[in-house]
């Protein structure tokens, strides 16, 4: 592969130029939006892509035989050549696309897991996990008799790789569900070794890689792994649009997940028979200006290039971590700068997260307060919720000296 | 301090939150529940004693953790229901305890403010079997289904 050449730095300032949101204040201040990990906001150039399609190009896909209706699908199809790209899979009929990352795990589980998990069997998540690569397999592992196990965390707040073969001890490992990068603390998995370890097994291996896709190359093939999730409203694009890209032997052997229109070869009183993928998995009306500004935002990225977003992130993340250190009584979790993502989770003193964040609120700083739909690692970190403050290619380093300021106005009132 | 936080975080409500009234634990109480708040993870124990009629309350307290709304709110309520039954209480419109509270609240931090009152109106329900308040999510020993 060719690289090392320089990475272009961004320019936050400018970028932020492309971003209506920011033209407004909130209590009178300028908004520091510290909370792109929950989403991200939007480009002009997105929401233009998506005006654009339902102004000259809008009808329902595939069966039209006019000439709109081969415009529209031509624009679904070349958005999934997109995301294809954009994850270095093999084919685009691998890529299916989904409401979001979580609907696209619940694929995996229950079109995967229903007909491949029984008893002695053993799903392995951890303890990192965000609740959509949780819960949906704690369910299909009590509806199949499967054991549910959970790789822990070691003290820095990363997985605990020495604990692996205890984790697989007794039984039959089918599934390794990780995320690439947590929300909850920021911390960037290493996933090339999970595949090595599931696939030795025997087993899948299923990667969210919801908060990963919108700050670095996320690409299946280096990866190794099985089926991976994305969620198109935290990386510029539309809410309503995501995608799971699965290897192309596994999603043929699985059955559907949702049933209905376009998902069919042929529809008898007797039996129905299955489309070809990734129809197979796309019963409906396909969300296809969310497609289309799917596409556009994977576009906007990579006009900027990765490598350069996960190097602005990297300086914001480091900077923050010392500006947060001068702040007497806070504490943050997670690994140290260079092991993760845009992601800062902390707390301060006793004072509630609703707390700290409503204040910082006034000051026009948004932030997350809450669980990160991450409880089984607020129990491991012995807290209820957390402060998360979450950075991307707009943030600019005032906006973090504007949360520092604000946590100072939080202290006071506490005091 | 601005408009907002002066409104918000008044003295009242701080004063609560630093010195919760009614914070403990009732051993062998007449009712209890616990409740969470599943928006940040939040929980709350109440526990109830009945005066000598069996209906009356004679003592509320509370345990759990939570933000200074939450906190206040069922430091306020504690005292607000001493006194009264247990069929008053579980009708007990919120807009009077709202009022107590008396700030402005989002429909966010009115969950925090209510999971409380909740909680209480739960505890009497598996005691005396009175009227279930709305939205109980969150209640998981309860089997609703």
């Amino acid at each position: 592969m060719a690289v090392t050449a320089q990475t272009t730095k961004l320019d936050a300032r400018k970028l932020r130029a492309d971003f209506p949101i920011f033209e407004q204040t909130f209590h009178g201040k300028p908004l520091a939006f510290l909370d792109s990990a929950a989403s991200s906001q939007k480009p002009r150039q997105m929401l233009d892509a998506m005006r654009e399609f339902y102004e000259t190009s809008y009808a329902n896909v595939h069966r039209g035989v006019y000439q709109l209706a081969e415009r529209a699908t031509a624009a679904l199809e070349g958005s999934r050549e997109k995301v294809r790209e954009l994850l270095n899979a093999p084919a685009a009929r691998e890529v299916i696309f989904l409401r979001n990352a979580t609907e696209g795990l619940n694929l995996v589980a229950y079109a995967w897991g229903l007909n491949n998990l029984g008893p002695g069997d053993i799903v392995l998540v951890t303890e990192l996990e965000h609740h959509s690569n949780w819960v949906p397999w704690q369910y299909m592992a009590k509806k199949t008799g499967a054991e549910f196990r959970m790789l822990p965390l070691d003290e820095h707040g990363e997985l605990d790789l020495g604990a692996l073969d205890e984790a697989a001890d007794g039984g039959n490992v089918k599934v390794v569900a990780t995320g690439l990068v947590s929300n909850s603390l920021g911390t960037i998995n290493p996933v090339e070794k999970l595949v090595a370890w599931a696939h030795e097994r025997g087993a899948i291996f299923v990667c969210d890689a919801a908060q990963a896709a919108p700050h670095m190359t996320v690409d299946v093939q280096a990866l190794g792994c099985d089926f991976l999730a994305i969620s198109g409203h935290k990386m510029c694009g539309p809410s309503g649009i995501g995608a799971v890209w699965g290897r192309a032997e596994l999603l043929e052997r699985m059955e559907p997940f949702l049933l209905g229109g376009h998902m069919i070869r042929s529809v008898r009183f007797e039996g129905t028979t299955w489309g070809e993928l990734p129809h197979k998995f796309e019963a409906g009306t396909a969300p296809m200006a969310e497609a289309v500004g799917f596409a556009a935002a994977i576009d906007y990225l990579h006009g900027i290039g990765f490598d350069a977003i996960s190097a602005h992130e990297h300086e914001l993340v480091s900077y923050a971590l010392d500006r947060l250190a001068e702040v007497p009584g806070l504490t943050t979790y997670g690994p140290p700068a260079d092991r993760r993502a845009g992601i800062v989770s902390f707390n301060f003193d006793d004072i509630h997260p609703h707390d700290v964040a409503q204040i910082l609120d006034l000051e026009g700083v948004a932030i997350r307060a809450g669980h990160h739909c991450c409880q089984p690692l607020m129990q491991k970190l012995g807290v209820a919720a957390t402060n998360r403050a979450s950075f991307y290619l707009y943030t600019l380093p005032e906006e973090i000296d504007q949360l520092v300021d604000g946590l100072h106005k939080v202290k006071k009132v506490f005091a | 301090m601005s408009d907002g936080l002066d409104s918000l975080y008044r003295e009242i409500i701080l004063d609560h939150y630093k010195n919760p009234r009614g914070h403990g634990v009732i051993e062998s109480a007449d009712a209890e529940a616990e409740g969470q708040n599943p928006l940040c993870g939040d929980e709350v124990s109440i526990y109830v004693a009945f005066g000598e009629d069996g209906e009356t309350i004679d003592e509320v307290k509370f345990s759990g953790r939570g933000c200074a709304i939450s906190q206040a709110a069922t430091s306020m309520l504690t005292e607000m229901v001493q006194g009264r039954t247990a069929t008053e209480v579980a009708t007990l419109d919120k807009d009077e305890l709202l009022e107590e509270i008396g700030i402005p609240l989002t429909p966010v931090r009115l969950k925090c403010a209510m999971l409380g009152l909740t909680t209480l109106k739960v505890a009497l329900h598996k005691a005396k079997g009175t009227p279930l308040p709305e939205g109980i999510a969150g209640f998981d020993e309860l089997d609703l289904k």
